[in-house]
C-alpha cells in the first residue's frame, strides 16, 4: 500500500457518501439559558410518550406573583432565565395544546437556586395512552420495545462478533455503518424518492458494497503488514470519527427522517406498535434466522465458525481465510446497514449520531453473549435491548436505562469473563 | 495578510489554550496506561470527568478549594481500583470494553436530572460557582503585574525592541536548557535537575509575557489560568520522565512486552498495572479540573470523543516517549483550528459553510488518525527501532 | 556466581552423581534422599480431557533432572501448573506440591518465582522492544526502584542498580551476549534469546531453574554451547529440571529421567536405563511409530510439525490459563 495511494483509498472510503452531497441542513438551534452567580434558569421538554411538543405556551409565576410566558420550540424545549431565588411555579396553558392530549401533570412548583438550571416536568399523555395503562401493561408493551430494540441490535452486532471472531479486532465503527444505513435510506426513499423495499434493497447492498470495500483496501493490507490489534483499533475510531462528521457534514446536526409520513399504528390488546416496527421486528427474525442457517448447515459458514475457532487451524486445512474474512466483512457491513435503515424508521429518524449511541450498547452484546461467538451476540443483543426498555418501567429512572445495560455488562463480567455462551476453556 | 495573521493568532490561542494544557495532563496519564504499560484504557475522559465534578462540586458546596481537589483524585483512584481489579486479570480488550463503559455510566449519571441539585444535570455546573477559590489565588493581580519593562496585557506598550530582547532571552534560555540536560554544562545529579528546573520555568514565565496574544477567556484571570496550567503540564512531564526512567518504569515496559515473562520473574505484574492504572488516572483527574476551570463543568464535554482526542493527541507525538503527549495536544489543537480557518476563510461559502469548516476539521482529524497509525506509528518523537519487533 | 547460589555439594563429580543416582528407587514417584521438589496428586482437566494426573513425584536437589514423553504428554501443562501459570483441577481435592520445605498450593506464578524457583518458556519470552540489559536487569529480585514510591529519588536505587547491572555484565559475558547489551533483544536470533531467558532466569538467583524444551529452535552449533551452560550451573550447585522430547539430548546430560506420557509419570531411570523400559518404549511408540529413540533425525518434516502443533497446544493452554485466571 503505498503512501500515494493512502488518499486516495480514504478518499474512496467515502465514497459511497457523495451520494448523499445534495442533502439540506435544517434543524431548529433551541435558545439557550446559562446560569450565573446571580441567574438561575428553569427548563424542560414537553413531549408525550408519541413525540414532542412545540408551539405550547408555558407560565411561570414567582413568589410575588409576577407571571413570564414562554413557548417550546420545535424540539419541545423550553427555559426561562430567572434574576431571583425561589420558588416559582410552573403551568402549562392548556388552550395552546394539541387536540387529544391528556394533562397529567400541568403544574409544578420548582425552587430556583442560581447557578443551576432547574427541571420542571410536565407530564402530557396522548387520550388513548393514559386510558388504561396499569404497571402489567406498560411491563408488556416495554418488553416488546425491547425486544424489538434486541432484534435490531442483534443485526449489527452478529456482524461485529463475526469480524471479532474472525480477525480479533474490535471494530469502533461498526456503529457509523449502522448510520450509514439510515443515512443511505434517507437519502434514496426520503430525497429521490425510491420506494421503500427499492431503496432498502438497494442500501443493503450499497452498505454490504462498503465492507467489501473496506476490507479490500483498508483492513486486509493492514492484516498482510501485520499491524498489531490494538493499533488496528485505533484505526477503526479514527474511521469512525471521521464518518460520523461526514454525516455531520452532509446532512446537518438534525434528524433526518426516511419516510415523510407518520407511521400507522397496531394495536394488540394493551400493545401498541407502528406498523414500520412489526415489519422491522419480522425482517429482523428472517434474516437473522437465514444468518443462522448460514452458519450452522452452509458451507461457508462452516469454514466462517472454523476461522473463527482457530484461525491457524482453518488455514492448514485449506480454508481460505482471507475469503472467509472478506465475506465476513461484507456480511456483517450488509446487516449493519439493514440494522440502521430499520432502526430509522422504527425511532423515526437518523441522526449522525445514532450509531454512537448504540455503540456501546453493541460492545455490550457481544460482549455479554461471549467474544467471538454470532449466537451469543443474539442471545447478548436481546438482553440488552429488553434491559433499556424494562428497566424504566421496574423503577429505574430513564436517565439510566442505558447506564443500567452497562453496570449490568461490568458485573457480568466480573463473574463470567467468557460470556454467556462463551467457552470457559479450550482443549488443550 | 492579515487572514493569515488572523489563522496563526488562532492556532496560537489555541495551542496556548488552558484546554489543550489541560489535555496534555490526560494524554500524559493515558501514555503511562497505554504508551508504557500497554494497557487499552478507553475511559481517560471518565478520570476526567470524576476530577472535574469532584473538585467543582465540593466547592460548589461550599467546601475549601484544596478539599475539592482532594475529593477530585480521590474519586478517580477509587474509579481505577473498582475498574482494575475485576478486569486487570483478564483479556486487554476487556479492559476497552469496562472503560469505555464505565465513563460512559459516569457521564449518564451526572447528566441525570435526579442529580440535578448536585451535579447540575445536563447543563452542568457553570465555572462562577467553584472557580473563583482559584481565581482568589492568582499573584498577577488585577492586570497590573509588571516585571522590568514587561506585563502580561502588553510588552513594553508595544515597544519593538523589548520583543526582540525578550526573543533572545528566550533562545538563550532553550539553548543553555538543552546543553544543561545533554550534561555538558558541567554539573551532575542534583545541581543538573535543579538548573533545568530553574531554566524552564524562567523560560515558561518569559514565554507568556511574549505572546501578545488575545486573551478570549475571564478577563484577568486568563493568564493565571494559563500559567498554571502549563506549569502543572511541565510538572508532570517531568514526574512522568522521573518514572519512566526508574527501574519501576522498566517494569513497565515490561509487562507491556509479556505479562507471563515478569510473572516468571517473580514480579506481581497485577499489582504493576494497577498502580499504572492508578497513576495515569489521577494524571486524568487533574487534566480534567483544569479542562473545566475556565469554563463550565458539562458532563457531554467530558465523553467518548474526548477520549478519542486524548488517543489521537498521544499517537501524533508519540506514544512512549515523554515529550510525545505534550506536543501531540498542541500539535493536535493547533493543527484542527488551523485547518478549520483555512477552510473558513479559502473555501467559498457556497461549497463549504462556516459550520461545515468545523466539521471538516474534525474528518481531517480522524483521517490523520489512520495515516498516522499506519504509516508512523511511533508519531513524531517515537523510536520507529523500537516498533519495528512485533510482539 | 553469587552468594545465594546453594554452596556446591559435590555434583560437580560424576562418579558422585552416578553414585548417588544409583541409590535412587527406580518405580515412578520413587522417593529421593534430599528432594527439593515434591509434588503430590495433581491433576488438570480441559473439558472432558485429562492433560496431567501425576500422583507422586520428587526431584533430587543438586543435579539435572530430565522430564520427557512424548507430544501431548502434559510436560508443559505440568510445568504451568507446578510453577504457578494454571491451576490444577484437583486444587480442593487433595493436590499439593512443595518446593524446598514451602507449601506451592496456593502460590502465584510470581511467588513461585520469588521462592527461588524460575522457569523459562518453551516458546521463548524475550522482551522484545527492550534491550538486552533491560531484559536482564528485570531479572533481579527486591529492586528498591520497583517500587513506586521510591522510583521517583533516584539515590534510593541507584546504588543497587550499579550492582545489578555489574551482576547482569557478569552473566551476560558467560553467555556471550555482552556485546549485543544494547540491541534490542527483538534483534537477537532464536539461540541467543534462548541465553538470554536463560541469564534472565539467573538474575534472580534461584534455587532451581526449570527449563521448557531449552534446545526448542536451536540451531545445532549453539545446542553444544547451551547444554555446556546447564551442565556448569549443575556444577555451580543448582538444581535443574527440564522438559524435552528429544531423547538424544536427554542422555547426554541428565542425570535423572522422569517419563510422562498421557499426563501420567509412566517411569523414571537413570538415562541410560531408562530408555529401555518396557513401559517407555511402549509410550513413545503408541505415539508415533516409526521414531527411533534417541535418533538425531527427529528434527524431520515430521517433528517440525510436531512443534507446530504443540505451540498451538500451548497458545490454546494459555487461553484456557488466562480464561481461568479470570475466572478466579
Amino acid at each position: 500500500m503505498g503512501r500515494g495511494a493512502a488518499g486516495l483509498i480514504v478518499a474512496l472510503l467515502f465514497a459511497p457518501l457523495l451520494v448523499m452531497f445534495t442533502a439540506s441542513t435544517a434543524s431548529a438551534v433551541d435558545t439557550l439559558c446559562l446560569p450565573g452567580p446571580d441567574k438561575a434558569c428553569i427548563a424542560g421538554t414537553l413531549r408525550t410518550e408519541d413525540g414532542v411538543l412545540p408551539d405550547v405556551t408555558i407560565t411561570i409565576t414567582d413568589e410575588a406573583g409576577q407571571a413570564q410566558e414562554v413557548t417550546t420550540s420545535d424540539t419541545g424545549k423550553w427555559n426561562i432565565q430567572v434574576e431571583d431565588e425561589g420558588t416559582y411555579v410552573v403551568k402549562i396553558d392548556e388552550t395552546t395544546l394539541p387536540k387529544d392530549l391528556v394533562v397529567d401533570t400541568g403544574q409544578v412548583t420548582v425552587k430556583a437556586k442560581f447557578g443551576a438550571t432547574i427541571p420542571a416536568l410536565l407530564t402530557i399523555r396522548t387520550e388513548n395512552y393514559s386510558a388504561s395503562t396499569s404497571k402489567f401493561d406498560e411491563l408488556l408493551q416495554s418488553t416488546v420495545n425491547g425486544l424489538r430494540l434486541g432484534l435490531l441490535l442483534a443485526l449489527a452486532s452478529v456482524g461485529l462478533s463475526l469480524i471479532y471472531g474472525t480477525t480479533g479486532l474490535s471494530n469502533f465503527a461498526h456503529a457509523e455503518q449502522v448510520t450509514l444505513g439510515g443515512m443511505l435510506g434517507y437519502f434514496l426513499i426520503n430525497v429521490h424518492g425510491l420506494g421503500l423495499l427499492v431503496g432498502g434493497i438497494l442500501v443493503v447492498l450499497l452498505c454490504a458494497f462498503t465492507g467489501y470495500f473496506q476490507d479490500r483496501v483498508l483492513w486486509q493490507p493492514l492484516r498482510r503488514r501485520g499491524l498489531g490489534l490494538s493499533q488496528m483499533m485505533i484505526v477503526t475510531i479514527g474511521l469512525s470519527l471521521a464518518l460520523q462528521y461526514v454525516y455531520q457534514y452532509l446532512v446537518g446536526a438534525g434528524t433526518v427522517r426516511v419516510l415523510q409520513e407518520n407511521p400507522s399504528v397496531s394495536e394488540f390488546g394493551p400493545i401498541t406498535i407502528t406498523n414500520q416496527s412489526l415489519a422491522a421486528m419480522g425482517i429482523s427474525v428472517v434474516v437473522l434466522a437465514l444468518v443462522g442457517y448460514a452458519l450452522l448447515r452452509t458451507r461457508v459458514g462452516r469454514a466462517t465458525r472454523a476461522v473463527s475457532d482457530n484461525p491457524a487451524l482453518a488455514s492448514a486445512s485449506g480454508i481460505d481465510t482471507d475469503k472467509v474474512i472478506r465475506l465476513v466483512w461484507t456480511v456483517a457491513m450488509g446487516l449493519a446497514g439493514l440494522s440502521g435503515l430499520l432502526y430509522a424508521l422504527v425511532v423515526n429518524g437518523v441522526k449522525w449520531d445514532s450509531g454512537l449511541q448504540i455503540l456501546l450498547l453493541l460492545f455490550a452484546a457481544v460482549t455479554l453473549g461471549g467474544l467471538g461467538t454470532a449466537f451469543g451476540a443474539l442471545v447478548g443483543a436481546l438482553i440488552i435491548g429488553l434491559v433499556v426498555e424494562v428497566s424504566p418501567v421496574v423503577g429505574m429512572p430513564g436517565d439510566f436505562k442505558y447506564a443500567t445495560a452497562l453496570l449490568i455488562l461490568i458485573l457480568l463480567l466480573l463473574v463470567r469473563p467468557q460470556g454467556l455462551l462463551g467457552k470457559p476453556q479450550r482443549v488443550g | 495578510m492579515d487572514t493569515i495573521q488572523g489563522i496563526l493568532n488562532g492556532m496560537m490561542r489555541e495551542a496556548l489554550s488552558p484546554q489543550t494544557a489541560a489535555v496534555a495532563i490526560a494524554v500524559i496519564g493515558l501514555n503511562i496506561h497505554f504508551g508504557f504499560t500497554g494497557l487499552l484504557n478507553m475511559g481517560q475522559a471518565g478520570f476526567m470527568l470524576l476530577g472535574a465534578y469532584g473538585m467543582a462540586i465540593s466547592v460548589w458546596h461550599g467546601l475549601p478549594f484544596a478539599v475539592g481537589i482532594l475529593f477530585g483524585l480521590a474519586a478517580a483512584l477509587v474509579f481505577a481500583l473498582v475498574l482494575g481489579v475485576p478486569t486487570l486479570k483478564l483479556r486487554g480488550d476487556y479492559l476497552a470494553i469496562v472503560t469505555i463503559s464505565a465513563a460512559e455510566i459516569l457521564r449518564y449519571v451526572s447528566r441525570s436530572s435526579l442529580l440535578s441539585d448536585f451535579t447540575g444535570a445536563a447543563q452542568g455546573i457553570p465555572g462562577s460557582q467553584y472557580a473563583h477559590p482559584f481565581q482568589n489565588l492568582s499573584f498577577f493581580g488585577k492586570g497590573q503585574f509588571t516585571l522590568l519593562p514587561f506585563n502580561y496585557l502588553d510588552v513594553a506598550d508595544g515597544a519593538a525592541w523589548v520583543r526582540i530582547v525578550g526573543w533572545l532571552l528566550l533562545i538563550g534560555l532553550i539553548t543553555a536548557l538543552v546543553f544543561v540536560l545533554r550534561g555538558r554544562a558541567g554539573l551532575s545529579g542534583n545541581g543538573r535537575i535543579l538548573a533545568a528546573i530553574a531554566l524552564g520555568v524562567v523560560g515558561v514565565l518569559l514565554l507568556f509575557f511574549l505572546f501578545p496574544v488575545p486573551n478570549q477567556a475571564t478577563g484577568v484571570n486568563g493568564w493565571w489560568v494559563r500559567f498554571v496550567a502549563w506549569a502543572l503540564v511541565a510538572v508532570c512531564t517531568f514526574v512522568v520522565f522521573l518514572l519512566v526512567r526508574s527501574p519501576w518504569g522498566r517494569l513497565l515496559r515490561g509487562v507491556r512486552e509479556d505479562e507471563d515473562a515478569i510473572r516468571s520473574l517473580g514480579k506481581n505484574v497485577f499489582s504493576i498495572k494497577m498502580q499504572a492504572l492508578i497513576i495515569g488516572g489521577l494524571f486524568g483527574a487533574i487534566g480534567g479540573m483544569i479542562y473545566v476551570l475556565p469554563t463550565s463543568t458539562q458532563p457531554d464535554s467530558m465523553g467518548r470523543s474526548l477520549t478519542f482526542f486524548c488517543y489521537t493527541a498521544l499517537l501524533i507525538g508519540g506514544a512512549a516517549t515523554i515529550f510525545g503527549p505534550v506536543l501531540g495536544a498542541v500539535i493536535f489543537y493547533a493543527a484542527r483550528i488551523g485547518i478549520k480557518y483555512t477552510a473558513a476563510a479559502y473555501i467559498p461559502d457556497s461549497i463549504m459553510n462556516n459550520q461545515q469548516t468545523e466539521q471538516f476539521s474534525y474528518i481531517v482529524v480522524g483521517v490523520a488518525l489512520m495515516l498516522i497509525v499506519i504509516f508512523r506509528p511511533q508519531g513524531i518523537l517515537g523510536n520507529k527501532r523500537e516498533l519495528r519487533f512485533d510482539v | 556466581m553469587s552468594e545465594h547460589t546453594i554452596t556446591p555439594t559435590g555434583m560437580a563429580d560424576p562418579a558422585v552423581r552416578r553414585d548417588l543416582v544409583t541409590r535412587f528407587d527406580a518405580n515412578p514417584g520413587a522417593s529421593k534422599p534430599d528432594p527439593i521438589l515434591v509434588v503430590d496428586n495433581i491433576v488438570r482437566q480441559f473439558g472432558g480431557m485429562t492433560a496431567v494426573d501425576v500422583g507422586h513425584l520428587e526431584v533430587q536437589r543438586g543435579i539435572i533432572t530430565a522430564l520427557i514423553g512424548p507430544n501431548g504428554a502434559g510436560k508443559t501443562t505440568f510445568f504451568n501448573l507446578i510453577t504457578g501459570f494454571d491451576r490444577p483441577t484437583s486444587a480442593k481435592q487433595g493436590a499439593h506440591w512443595a518446593f524446598d520445605g514451602r507449601t506451592l498450593d496456593k502460590t502465584s506464578a510470581s511467588s513461585v518465582a520469588q521462592a527461588g524457583m524460575v522457569r523459562t518458556f518453551q516458546l521463548t519470552k524475550a522482551l522484545s522492544r527492550m534491550t538486552v540489559i533491560d531484559n536482564m536487569m528485570l531479572g533481579a529480585q527486591n529492586q528498591a526502584g520497583e517500587n513506586l514510591l521510591k522510583s521517583v529519588f533516584r539515590p534510593a536505587w541507584r546504588a543497587q542498580e550499579r550492582d545489578i547491572e555489574a551482576k547482569a555484565d557478569e552473566l551476560l559475558d558467560r553467555f556471550k551476549l555482552l556485546e549485543k547489551k544494547h540491541d534490542y533483544a527483538g534483534s537477537l536470533s532464536g539461540g541467543q534469546r534462548k541465553l538470554l531467558e536463560m541469564a534472565r532466569a539467573l538474575m534472580s538467583d534461584p534455587k532451581m531453574i526449570m527449563l521448557d524444551e531449552p534446545m526448542a529452535g536451536v540451531n545445532p552449533a549453539l545446542t553444544q554451547s547451551l547444554l555446556g551452560h546447564i551442565q556448569s550451573l549443575r556444577d555451580e550447585g543448582m538444581t535443574v529440571l527440564f522438559v524435552e522430547h528429544d531423547m538424544h539430548v536427554v542422555r547426554h546430560i541428565s542425570d535423572w529421567v522422569a517419563v510422562m506420557a498421557e499426563g501420567r509419570l509412566v517411569a523414571e531411570g537413570s538415562a541410560d536405563t531408562v530408555m529401555s523400559n518396557p513401559a517407555v518404549i511402549d509410550a513413545y511408540l503408541g505415539a508415533h511409530h516409526d521414531t527411533d529413540l534417541g535418533d538425531d533425525a527427529l528434527l524431520s518434516d515430521e517433528a517440525l510439525e510436531e512443534i507446530a502443533e504443540e505451540v498451538a497446544a500451548e497458545e490454546a493452554e494459555r487461553q484456557a490459563e488466562e480464561e481461568a485466571e479470570g475466572l478466579k
